[in-house]
């Protein structure tokens, strides 16, 4: 053992944070949490130093920047950045190549990404693959995406540097050859680590342990949802044309995006890695011990003929060096590395326990970065880098059990490389949770979206004839048309017309009460909550920076009583912000998400639609905009809220989940005569909010964006405190960096001459094609994308600098390789269609 | 002279440090583990394809057990053996008695006549050392083990093994049988092309029935655990008493 460290005998009997895991992650967020000013900081690992037998000592050790998510991007540029300042980064370039069509089409999507986070990147032809990397067979490729930034990089030695600079302060204790044996925790809280050395007394305890994470987590009795899977690699050499250049890296990285594999030198030898085979999935129980591992416990012997195919794949790209006389596979294994339900990392504090946090799941290309931002957020509560997409608490109890984990999982890993649509949909583990609606809209051919588990749907096949009645035009390129219809514009403009019902069961509500409730609520919002019972009030919510944790809408119900109502995508995030902030006596909160459906019903027939199944007073007067009230409805008791995400006369219809197919029965038979359909969630989240404008948490929403660049601040502050209050005081006082604008699209039409339509993420860049970035280093891109039927545009949301935030100016969004004018036709949040919410208020 | 050689090789696992064993002790428990041939038998396929390569021939190798054996089988057939045999016995384990009867059952079932038949000096799990010497004298074959050097002579193999103080050198008629021990030659790697091909290979497949009785396995024992650590001293002449203290313990001085 050649890391000093590890032989350190006497565990300190305290420690202000235990980070159990000295991988790259449990390394880099030690280093971090000292940079950030922690002390007594305790690093263990099971296994000795500097490899204790994790992902992090096999793993194949490229970063390609490039992601269509930002979030990754990213953490994974931080990364980059990490590891270049610790001089263990070397930059060989990679190319990710097409064999087929429709994969240089998605090459041309990744060129829209690059620009977008500001990578340099160029589609090559297969020529030029061939002059980059000599021994590539150019005749089966059909073109190149080249990003010279692509590196190679040391995590074990940027783990050991980083160690040896928390040290350098005073700040680390590190013990290797350590054995967790149990996380001790009271109330719901950390109190202690206990281990084969002796037990530490600490309150934050941080699990970095890959693949075996989620064993650590249940000895606290918290649920870390990741899988360890198979990713198979072998190492075929020596190879005189590689062992020739002298070097660890000459050339650059391949990625087989067909064929899902990868390519890379590695000194003599030819690296292959495959995300092609079956999933293989173990059991974090079931790992080998070091002891017991041939090699270590995350490299299990290979399986061959998981491997058989893929080995021809390479051999057809690779053949000229692969055939190479003496060349054989001089390692092959079964590399363990996590897998999640949706592909994400695992950070932040567990919901179940706090205190304890995770940072698992992480591959080596976002390691330092995932540690530098769990620092900040661990420090300050936020971190510069948004990460809603990969917060633990973003799942629900179903999605954190094993039987799902295994599920997704298995569908997600051929995705590694895979072709990925926006928005694709999960085949396995559906119908996990069901409106009481769901049999009559299955009935009335619905196309079910998921969120959260929820089954919703996104269109109707019953409404189909009236694409035709509104002659509403199809998306000619596949592409644009996967997982769309036309019937979401004909819903639209059949709901604009006469009115809609929508299935909005999916939102998180909860119930929060109490002498101390009103007090409660004005510490977490923005908008004064303190308003008469009976009205509806939106607001964000911040994070102590000022940017959003949030937006959701409250309801007050009487003096000391609150519904809260947010979207499903963001319920359990949102719950645990709530629960993290109750006080310890005077309010109660209770999750009701399971006790409500909710019915939307909206258009000009609304009220006379609502008013033939009520006898309470639902006109203009008795029932005015923004307001709430217990009605009934035949025998149901029914919560209405009377406000629209979509622009149109209507309310939000709450009922017991038990009574709601009542409540669909009798909307249903009441609207029949007033022409009254069912329309899907691509109305309410999409064509029916883009013409009004309407914000959507993780799309314009995001920490890394304040109130005022939304658009979303309020005329007045209240007095009362807030989190992030100072933030958006200074916010309000100072120049935006950005504001939140609404684009068209002028042209549609592509050079092959067919109309195509950007479906969000793309850049949008000035007249002259170049990027735009705000001057705090942010780009503009598309955050949301979508028809407004009624508007008969296409439209998209960005943030603009204010020299480009200006309504009228000309600008050009790049799709698919290729670039289109643009419009602003909207900055700020005053709606495009229906500006002055006439409709609405009606 | 060309020599058409057959190798045997055996199917065993590949564990780590530690050899996990199943809850009655009798079986190590393979669940976690990928199996492999042994580094005498890997030398002894090696020689083999070296053989072939050089004098011409052909080279054969046989495995004797399940009918997972034949994933060993590829394994050689990649290295640069040209066919495979596998000897179906089921999934019982057989005593070195049954093996070397199964050996030389197949002998009698297959075609190919051959002039040498290779071992290793002894499996890489059991260890026994019978297989080779029994399959010998049972065709009444001369055989040397603990082999390291072979070479092909006019009518013959000339065969070297080390002893304590030289070599013993034994010039052998063929047909002819040998046991080889690792260092004889470093193994190649196999190929991409040649696992392609031992892929595709079709193996020929003998079954036979082991006789009932012969050794049975009581228990397998794990020795006593040995936690090797290391004790950080110190750094520099400060940590000159502490090593001193240690040697002390240790009796040194």
């Amino acid at each position: 053992m050649t890391d000093t460290s590890s032989a350190q005998r006497k565990l300190p009997s305290t420690a202000d944070v235990v980070v159990i895991g000295a991988g790259i992650v449990g390394n880099s967020v030690a280093y971090h949490l000292a940079e950030e000013g922690w002390r007594n900081i305790v690093l263990l690992d099971k296994g000795p130093l500097p490899d204790p037998g994790g992902s992090t000592g096999h793993a194949s050790n490229f970063i390609f920047p490039v992601d269509h998510a930002k979030e990754i991007t990213m953490l994974t540029l931080d990364s980059m950045r990490q590891y270049e300042k610790f001089g263990t980064l070397t930059t060989c370039g990679g190319i990710e190549v097409a064999r087929k069509p429709e994969r240089v089409e998605e090459l041309k999507r990744r060129m829209a990404s690059a620009k977008a986070w500001g990578i340099d990147a160029e589609l090559i032809t297969p020529q030029r693959v061939a002059e980059l990397v000599p021994f590539v067979d150019p005749s089966i490729l059909l073109a190149g995406f080249y990003t010279p930034s692509c590196a190679v990089v040391d995590p074990l030695q940027t783990g050991a540097l980083m160690r040896e600079h928390a040290q350098k302060r005073g700040a680390l204790t590190v013990s290797a050859n350590t054995e967790v044996l149990d996380i001790e925790v009271v109330d719901g809280r950390v109190r202690g680590v206990r281990t084969d050395r002796g037990d530490i007394a600490t309150e934050t305890v941080v699990i970095a342990c890959g693949v075996w994470s989620p064993r650590i987590a249940r000895m606290a009795g918290a649920r870390i949802p990741l899988t360890p899977a198979v990713h198979q690699m072998i190492d075929v050499g020596p190879i005189p044309e590689l062992a020739a250049t002298g070097t660890e890296i000459a050339y650059p990285i391949i990625r087989d995006m067909d064929a899902l594999m990868y390519e890379r030198q590695s000194g003599a030898d030819l690296e292959i890695g495959s995300y092609a085979h079956r999933p293989i999935l173990h059991e974090p129980d079931e790992i080998p011990s070091i002891e017991e591992a041939a090699l270590s416990p995350t490299q299990l012997p290979f399986t061959e003929e998981d491997f058989d195919p893929q080995m021809e794949d390479a051999l057809e790209l690779f053949g000229s060096i692969l055939n190479s006389e003496g060349a054989g596979v001089r390692h092959a294994i079964n590399g363990l590395l996590s897998l999640t339900p949706d592909g994400s990392p695992l950070l932040g504090e567990t919901p179940e326990v706090k205190g304890l946090w995770s940072a698992a799941a992480v591959w080596i290309k976002e390691g330092p970065g995932v540690g530098r931002m769990l620092a900040q957020w661990m420090t300050h509560g936020h971190s510069e880098i948004d990460l809603h997409g990969a917060d633990i608490s973003r799942f629900y109890p179903h999605q954190r059990t094993p039987a799902h984990v295994r599920a997704r999982t298995s569908e997600g890993f051929n995705k590694t490389y895979g072709i990925v649509h926006p928005r694709e949909q999960w085949t396995s583990e559906r119908q996990q949770r069901l409106s009481p609606f769901y049999s009559r809209e299955k009935a009335l051919g619905a196309e079910f979206f998921e969120v959260a588990g929820w089954e919703r749907p996104q269109w109707y096949e019953s409404n189909r004839d009236l694409v035709d009645k509104y002659g509403v035009e199809d998306r000619p390129h596949e592409w644009d048309a996967r997982w769309w219809s036309p019937i979401i514009n004909a819903e639209h403009l059949a709901m604009r017309e006469r009115a809609a019902m929508i299935d909005l069961s999916a939102f998180a509500q909860f119930d929060v009460s109490g002498p101390g409730a009103v007090d409660y609520l004005q510490r977490l919002c923005v908008a004064n909550v303190d308003r008469p019972v009976g009205r509806i009030i939106y607001t964000p919510l911040l994070d102590a920076n000022g940017g959003f944790r949030s937006d959701l809408t409250l309801v007050r119900l009487g003096p000391d009583k609150y519904r809260v109502i947010t979207g499903g995508a963001d319920g359990a995030r949102d719950r645990k912000w709530f629960l993290d902030h109750l006080p310890d006596s005077g309010v109660s909160f209770s999750d009701v998400t399971s006790a409500v459906c909710t019915l939307g019903l909206w258009g000009p027939r609304a009220r006379d639609i609502l008013s033939a199944v009520t006898e309470d007073d639902v006109s203009n007067e008795g029932f005015p905009y923004g307001t709430a009230k217990e009605i009934v409805i035949g025998s149901t008791p029914v919560l209405a809220l009377r406000v629209s995400y979509v622009g149109d006369l209507g309310w939000e219809l709450h009922a017991p989940f038990e009574q709601g197919t009542k409540l669909w029965d009798a909307i249903a038979d009441a609207g029949e005569p007033h022409g009254l359909i069912p329309a899907g969630i691509g109305v309410y989240g999409t064509t029916g909010r883009l013409e009004k404008g309407y914000r959507l948490m993780g799309a314009e929403l995001e920490s890394e964006y304040d109130p005022v660049e939304a658009g979303l601040a309020l005329p007045k502050v209240k007095s009362a405190d807030f989190i992030g209050k100072q933030a958006y005081l200074a916010a309000r006082e100072t120049e935006p960096a950005a504001l939140l604008c609404t684009l068209t699209v002028d042209d549609h039409t592509s050079s092959a001459g067919i109309a195509r339509y950007p479906q969000g993420g793309e850049p949008i860049l000035t007249e002259d094609g170049e990027r735009i970035v705000d001057s705090k280093g942010r780009s503009s891109y598309v955050t949301s994308a979508g028809a407004g039927p009624s508007l008969g545009k296409y439209l998209l949301m960005a943030y603009l600098p204010p020299e480009h935030a200006v309504e009228g100016r000309k600008l050009k969004v790049e799709y698919m390789a290729e670039q289109y004018p643009v419009t602003v036709a909207r900055v700020g949040r005053k709606p495009l269609f229906d500006p002055d919410d006439t409709r609405m208020k009606a | 002279m060309s020599l058409d050689v057959l190798v045997c090789v055996k199917r065993v696992p590949a564990p780590g440090a530690k050899v996990p064993l199943t809850e009655d002790g009798r079986d190590i428990d393979t669940r976690h583990l990928g199996f492999t041939i042994g580094p005498h038998e890997e030398c002894a396929v090696e020689e083999a394809v070296r053989l072939k390569e050089r004098h011409g021939g052909s080279a054969t190798v046989l495995a004797v057990g399940p009918p997972e054996v034949a994933e060993q089988v590829r394994y050689a057939i990649a290295m640069g053996a040209d066919r495979g045999v596998v000897v179906d016995t089921g999934q019982d384990e057989l005593d070195p008695q049954a093996t070397a009867a199964a050996i030389v059952h197949a002998l009698g079932e297959l075609d190919a006549r051959f002039d040498l038949i290779m071992f290793g000096n002894e499996s890489a799990d059991a260890g026994h050392y019978q297989v080779g010497v029994r399959v010998a004298t049972e065709l009444g074959w001369p055989i040397v083990g603990g082999i390291k050097g072979i070479e092909v002579t006019d009518g013959g193999v000339r065969l070297r093994r080390e002893i304590a103080d030289g070599s013993e050198v034994y010039q052998l008629s063929l047909p002819a049988a040998v046991a080889v021990k690792e260092g004889l030659n470093l193994p190649r790697y196999p190929s991409l092309p040649g696992r392609l091909k031992a892929k595709k290979a079709k193996l020929d497949t003998i079954s036979w029935q082991p006789p009932p009785g012969g050794l049975r396995k009581i228990r397998l024992r794990q020795p006593e655990e040995k936690r090797a650590d290391s004790v950080l001293l110190g750094h520099g002449p400060e940590a000159a008493p502490a090593v001193v203290d240690v040697l002390e313990e240790l009796g040194v001085c």
